[in-house]
């Protein structure tokens, strides 16, 4: 059984107020995949990914994580395999301590303390932060929070990893090591993003949305080759596929 | 203003605190609970003239603001902020009570302020306990206590959300203010008519992002009950600890030492 496959069919999602955020999305992501879900802003790319852990449910179609369906009932086993980490660092760290936070996950999984304290010194040397562990998350860098964000639900040891806008609000240097980091998961990941640079670094799929529907799928490098496309969908071509205006070079 | 929205942005300062290792953070959270449970009903249960007698409480909070290692100007400041809640109560004592109850000298001090004063007094009292009990502990281990003492786990978590609610809202509300100074350069305070709209829209702002909060917690499979990180542990000082205070706060409550100290003092006054 592979817990490492994503699944969704014909999503349909339509928030409260009427807002119809998903009109009929299907894609199937398999094991060890990287996939960026690239798109405008309201596009529904954070809509997609709250249905990836059951945060959302869908109007219609289904969203099946390796050959469990998601609903109600499997939303414990669903959590435990999918980790869900927010756009916001903010939204998802509140524990006094990095170390407190990043055992949250693992306790509430109801492990036992030392392998609670094994889990959270690993995933914190993963992200490069154990010298963060006494300090209160709310008061780290924009680049810190997200490390510990990342850190707190690697703790969960899960088989697929779902990023919101992983370098959103980061400095160039804080940025790169995030990118560094997210290429050396071995993970199923989702990541959802404006940063089409990083989908190149990162990626070996693109999935392109637009207005709630998949409007490409692809690898990066033909999905963003297809002006027309990312045109049409208010993308821009990435800065490294782009002639450079100084130095005359590129294509 | 200015001194508003840096007191809102200390909120964290409080988790801060609860993180040092003194004598008092040591304690068991269960036994720094219970003792303050103990001194805030004894407190609250003077009749309402009492002043002098409630005097001997301040030993508690002193004790642990020195012992804790928290420091005073912290503790005044977090009470400076919400007095005025107290004052409001006890503001109209003096204009309704007139009774003359107690005579220095010239001076007659009627019922109505001496009620005041002891509003006055109680307030500052439970309130700097409380404080000092989440000072000393941490809110965290605070909620753990209540569990195990078995307070419904449902309420435990609404009191867990509403302190970590109170922080997002502080620093929501620090934001809006910082955004609406910075437009309001010669206004020296909101007027009534944006603070309505200032109001309403930290109010969604701040639904908003509990309900985000609260969603981050789900994926991580927080299911409504807390575990904590270091487990708790009930040890012969903590029960001394809890013996010995509510020994001080019952006696001190049954023998009002200073009322018969202040009896004499006045009767050699008079
Ligand atoms: N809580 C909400 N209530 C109503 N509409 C929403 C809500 N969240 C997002 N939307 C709408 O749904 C659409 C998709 O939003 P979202 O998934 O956040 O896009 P993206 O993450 O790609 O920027 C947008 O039109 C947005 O305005
Ligand atoms: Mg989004």
């Amino acid at each position: 059984m592979s817990h490492h496959l994503v699944e969704a069919r014909d999503l349909y999602y339509a928030y409260p107020d009427g807002t119809a955020a998903l009109r009929g999305v299907s894609f199937r992501f398999t094991h060890g995949e990287s996939v960026g879900v690239v798109g405008a802003n309201g596009a529904g790319k954070s809509t997609l990914l709250l249905h990836l852990n059951g945060c959302l449910s869908p109007g219609r179609g289904a969203v099946r994580i390796g050959d469990v369906q998601v609903t109600r009932k499997t939303l414990p086993d669903v959590r435990r395999t999918v980790g869900m980490v927010f756009q916001d660092p903010d939204d998802q760290l509140f524990m006094p301590s990095v170390r407190e936070e990043v055992a949250f996950g693992p306790l509430n999984a109801g492990l036992a303390p030392e392998e609670v304290e094994d889990r959270v010194s690993k995933a914190l040397e993963t992200v490069d932060a154990s010298h963060l562990a006494d300090r209160p998350p709310f008061r780290l860098s924009g680049g810190e929070k997200r490390a510990v964000a990342i850190a707190s639900v690697l703790s969960l040891e899960p088989d697929v990893l779902v990023m919101d806008e992983p370098t959103a609000n980061l400095d160039p240097h804080a940025r790169r090591k995030t990118i560094d980091l997210l290429r050396s998961f071995h993970h199923t990941r989702v990541i959802a993003t404006h940063d089409l640079d990083l989908v190149l670094d990162v990626c070996t799929r693109a999935l392109v949305l637009h207005h709630g529907q998949v409007a490409a799928d692809g690898s990066p490098a033909d999905v963003f080759r297809d002006e027309a496309l990312l045109a049409a969908c208010h993308l821009e071509k990435p800065l490294r596929m782009q002639a450079c205006p100084v130095c005359g070079t590129g294509d | 203003m200015a001194a508003i929205e840096s007191a809102l942005l200390q909120t964290g300062r409080l988790d801060t605190l609860a993180r040092q290792d003194t004598a008092v953070h040591r304690i068991d959270p269960r036994a720094k609970v219970i003792t303050t449970a103990c001194f805030v009903l004894l407190v609250v249960s003077f009749d309402k003239y009492t002043v002098a007698a409630m005097i001997p409480f301040l030993v508690y909070p002193l004790a642990l603001l020195t012992v804790g290692r928290v420091p005073p100007g912290f503790v005044l400041t977090r009470l400076a902020l919400v007095s005025p809640f107290a004052v409001v109560i006890g503001v109209f004592n003096p204009l309704i009570d007139h009774e003359p109850m107690v005579r220095l000298g010239p001076v007659v001090i009627t019922g109505g302020w001496l009620s005041f004063a002891s509003i006055l007094l109680r307030f500052l009292l439970t309130l700097s306990a409380a404080l000092l009990l989440i000072a000393t502990t941490g809110f965290n281990r605070v909620c753990l206590a209540l569990e195990r003492f078995r307070v419904p786990p449902v309420f435990v978590v609404q009191l867990l959300l509403l302190y970590r609610y109170l922080f997002v809202l502080a620093r929501e509300a620090a934001r809006v203010l910082r955004a609406y100074r910075l437009r309001a350069i010669r206004s020296r305070g909101v007027s009534l008519r944006v603070y309505g709209s200032l109001v309403g829209s930290l109010l969604l702002r701040t639904l908003d992002r509990g309900q985000r909060v609260y969603t981050a917690m789900g994926c991580r499979g927080f299911n409504g009950i807390l575990h904590p990180s270091i487990p708790l542990r009930f040890r012969t000082v903590d029960a001394a600890f809890v013996f010995g205070w509510c020994a001080f706060f019952i006696v001190a409550r049954l023998y009002p030492l200073p009322q018969h100290l202040g009896h004499a003092v006045l009767e050699f006054l008079s």
